[in-house]
């Protein structure tokens, strides 16, 4: 009986945790509580089994996130007894830095910047993520083992060759890898994976009425009382879901009836608009991603 | 949900020189396929505005993603694009087809089960066709179609396909090639591509897509025995320890007795585990954790295996494809990794470079980016390998900078074992002196003869203690060894560097013959000649 596409991108991955973990100094995985994390998490688990990841989790949290992202997270690091850190730009906070009124500097200062000081705090040299290459034309060039600089900015043009299943894991000073084992993956098979495998993921992804506004096309969820209302703007309750997850007042919803996995899977593999289009960084110019990865965004 | 994976994943390579539309023909692939989402569509046509085909799409700006292509409009690195039909899902790395990417192309080709080189039919099998599929060749490519491009231009002649494929079976027999197919195309035009073009009737084979969506790569003839390299060790307590790693070869079950290598210990399989899921057997290309029914000495590095016909060796001959901007140094550290081994080792011999265009063989004595050589590799300590041909999993290899730590080359191991050659070297970093001293000489009496018998390979570097007294060797503590790079200093039983002759000292040759001696020489002055006898070894 061969391998199935699922077992071929599982195998992978599995391979590639076990380098990480047999020669990289201090590992540590990025959590975002997304699907591709909730993928990865399961992934890790059984990489290592019967042992625990022999390494920690890192959630970056914004202090906006969606509330249900939250506990989620907290059960399921409970559940599997996770080493989970979370780290959050406390002083930008303080200043009063926030989603409404600084833009794109927003998530610079919260997610990007956020990130580049927590690796260095706690001096990981090597970091899970769970980007895949089919997200995004910058995405689909970059290697397994994306190497960053110390200002943990990644250098397109100068790639480290990657051959057969041989990565070099060789670090040189003030340097730190950014590791993808799910590079490969589709948005379907990461779909076909949670089914298969029945791997929990954060409720959000189910349609469910929900308080939300809309603005400028997009579906915002009133997720607490921090989300500024226009005058005249009335939260209602509609029967929303979401592709992606993020800051909630950055991230649009849709209108959908699917609230069981196999019709979120259906509705996921028939749209017609690609998965990162709902997250709002996107939209700038060609080459945006691009840009930010350059200056250190995962 | 469809089931798009009746016939399995196929990953492929996509190669070409830099006007031969290789972007052109998969973007082709997805837009035709209707595989591509309706926002990318919309953005691909805005893009393809300010592109070069002034409102016609562009369909390479769909793979062309980083900035700098775009502003070059050529490609320079791999990009990898997914995509399903009713019958297979594809992964397809497209790479850059100029010389000065070649190790990105080489990357490619390290992914890749088959590869699609396309060719110009106006200007046939060019310097870089030959370049391509001689890349994809070393790196292990079994399965070849070549695109005959641009047949729009030739006014779909049946003639200029032929005599096109005439030139692309000479290229398959020089370099070996199995499984060889070309198929007529026009990239822009899309004929032969997803669909039967209507003005090459006397075309009777399949279309491109058509052809890999059915194309078996699993016929390719499996590897001997069982064998799976050591990932790393399990021990969650003091109860359990298994060996985790993927099974390169075969099939394992429990119950089964497998060696450990390199110690050559022999163990039951008590257990073992799916990822996380007990099992009763495993096979290649799965992930387990087997345990073993006793204690053995196994970590990192090490392989399990059965029957599979594995080496242990120090030394070994390899085809690397240099990749690194600095130019290979004989002598001089790197760190080699093979499966999941990591260890010091030298470049000794150059044999000769392959030119990578026609693949004459060329005397060199310095190899820089982009240019294969055949050489000979000493490891610091023996390590488990063989040759790529019979075991993909242990063959390949790259090379490390021990300073810039960069991926310096890579590999595949061509022979390994006795016939390999190996030898003894003293090496001061810069320069490498080979020498004999310490083979042993032994009379055979049953065939009247002498003969020599070498040490394990070794390297010895300054401040290494040298066998000067072993097995029937009588060297004095303190000699100089001549060569052409100066005299190798030993003192004090140590060997110390390339340094000034000391004229109290004896001088020898790399031979061990003393050299102040005029002949006829003694050989015998530090060595002696032994009998030979049965279970007598050196």
């Amino acid at each position: 009986m061969p391998q199935t596409q699922l077992d071929k991108l599982e195998a992978e991955a599995l391979y590639i945790f076990r380098e990480v973990a047999s020669e990289c100094e201090r590992p540590v995985m990025l959590y975002s509580v997304g699907k591709d994390s909730s993928v990865m998490l399961h992934l890790a688990m059984k990489a290592f089994y019967p042992e625990k990841p022999p390494f920690p989790f890192l959630h970056i949290d914004t202090g906006w996130k969606f509330k249900e992202m939250i506990e989620f997270r907290d059960r399921r690091a409970k559940e599997l007894g996770l080493d989970m850190l979370v780290y959050r730009n406390e002083a930008a906070l303080a200043e009063g830095i926030n989603p409404f009124d600084h833009g794109a500097a927003y998530t610079d200062i919260m997610k990007t910047q956020a990130l580049k000081d927590a690796l260095t705090k706690y001096g990981f040299t090597a970091a899970f993520g769970g980007g895949r290459r089919d997200e995004e034309k910058s995405r689909a060039k970059e290697r397994i083992f994306s190497f960053r600089n110390e200002n943990h900015a990644w250098d397109p043009k100068n790639q480290r060759p990657e051959m057969w299943k041989l990565y070099n894991t060789k670090l040189r000073k003030g340097e730190s890898i950014r590791v993808f084992p799910i590079s490969n993956w589709t948005e379907k098979d990461v779909w076909q994976y949670i089914e298969r495998e029945n791997i929990p993921i954060v409720p959000l992804y189910f349609a469910k009425e929900r308080p939300v506004v809309e603005r400028d096309g997009n579906i915002i969820m009133v997720d607490d009382g921090r989300l500024r209302l226009a005058p005249g703007e009335l939260p209602q309750m509609k029967k929303v879901r979401f592709r992606t997850l993020g800051c909630y007042p950055l991230t649009g919803g849709v209108l959908s009836e699917a609230d069981t996995l196999p019709a979120v899977i259906a509705e996921a593999l028939s749209a017609v608009t690609s998965e990162r289009t709902s997250r709002v960084i996107d939209k700038e110019a060609s080459g945006s991603m691009e840009r930010r990865k350059r200056e250190g965004y995962f | 949900m469809t089931k798009a994976s009746e016939n399995g994943l196929l990953k492929f390579i996509t190669c070409g020189s830099v006007d031969d539309g290789k972007s052109t023909l998969l973007g082709h692939i997805l837009y035709d396929s209707k595989l591509l989402f309706a926002d990318q569509e919309q953005a691909l046509i805005l893009d393809s505005q300010v592109g070069s085909r002034r409102g016609e799409i562009d369909y390479s700006l769909l793979l062309d993603g980083l900035m700098a292509e775009r502003e070059q409009g050529i490609t320079i690195d791999v990009a990898y694009r997914y995509f399903a039909t009713s019958k297979r899902s594809f992964i397809a790395a497209d790479t850059p087809g100029h010389e000065e990417y070649t190790r990105n192309m080489a990357v490619g080709a390290s992914f890749a089960d088959l590869a699609v080189i396309l060719v110009d039919a106006s200007r046939g099998v060019l310097t870089q066709t030959r370049r391509h599929a001689r890349i994809c060749a070393l790196m292990g490519i079994r399965h070849f179609v070549f695109a005959v491009n641009k047949m729009d231009l030739e006014a779909y002649s049946e003639e200029t396909f032929r005599a096109v494929s005439a030139g692309i079976n000479a290229l398959s027999g020089e370099l070996g090639l199995e499984n060889v197919v070309a198929i007529p195309v026009s990239a822009t035009e899309g004929d032969n591509v997803t669909e039967l073009s209507c003005r090459m009737k006397w075309y009777e084979g399949p279309t491109l897509l058509g052809f890999l969506e059915t194309a078996d790569i699993s016929g390719a003839s499996p590897e001997e025995g069982f064998y799976m390299p050591v990932q790393r060790v399990c021990r969650p307590d003091h109860t359990f320890r298994g060996f985790q790693g993927q099974i390169e070869a075969g099939r394992v079950g429990a119950g089964d007795l497998l060696t450990a290598l390199p110690s050559g210990e022999i163990a039951l399989v008590k257990s073992i585990y799916l990822a996380d899921k007990k099992v009763e057997s495993a096979f290649v290309g799965q992930p387990v954790t087997l345990q073993l029914d006793r204690e053995v000495d196994v970590s990192r590095g090490c392989v399990l295996a059965r029957n599979a016909g594995l080496k242990t060796e120090k030394s070994f001959f390899a085809s690397l494809l240099w990749m690194d901007d600095q130019k290979l140094i004989p002598g001089k550290d790197y760190w080699v990794k093979v499966a999941t081994k990591l260890l010091p080792a030298i470049v000794t011999g150059i044999r000769h470079k392959v030119d990578v265009n026609s693949g004459e063989l060329t005397a060199a004595d310095s190899i820089g980016k982009n240019e294969i050589v055949e050489c000979e590799l000493v490891l610091s300590e023996p390590a488990v390998l063989s040759e790529f041909r019979s075991h993909k999993g242990l063959g390949g290899l790259i090379l490390i900078d021990r300073v810039s730590h960069a991926t310096s080359a890579c590999g595949v191991i061509t022979s390994a074992g006795k016939q390999a050659g190996t030898g003894v070297y003293l090496n001061d970093g810069e320069h490498s002196l080979q020498v004999s001293l310490f083979d042993g000489f032994l009379y055979h009496p049953d065939i009247h003869a002498i003969l020599r018998h070498s040490p394990n390979p070794a390297i010895y570097k300054p401040g290494d203690a040298l066998p000067l007294r072993e097995a029937g060797l009588a060297y004095p503590s303190d000699f100089d060894v001549a060569s052409d790079f100066g005299f190798a200093n030993v003192r004090n039983g140590v060997f110390t560097g390339f340094g000034a002759r000391e004229p109290r000292y004896a001088l020898l040759d790399p031979r061990g013959l003393d050299l102040d001696i005029p002949p006829p020489r003694d050989f015998t002055k530090y060595r002696k000649i032994s009998v030979w006898e049965k279970d007598y070894e050196i």
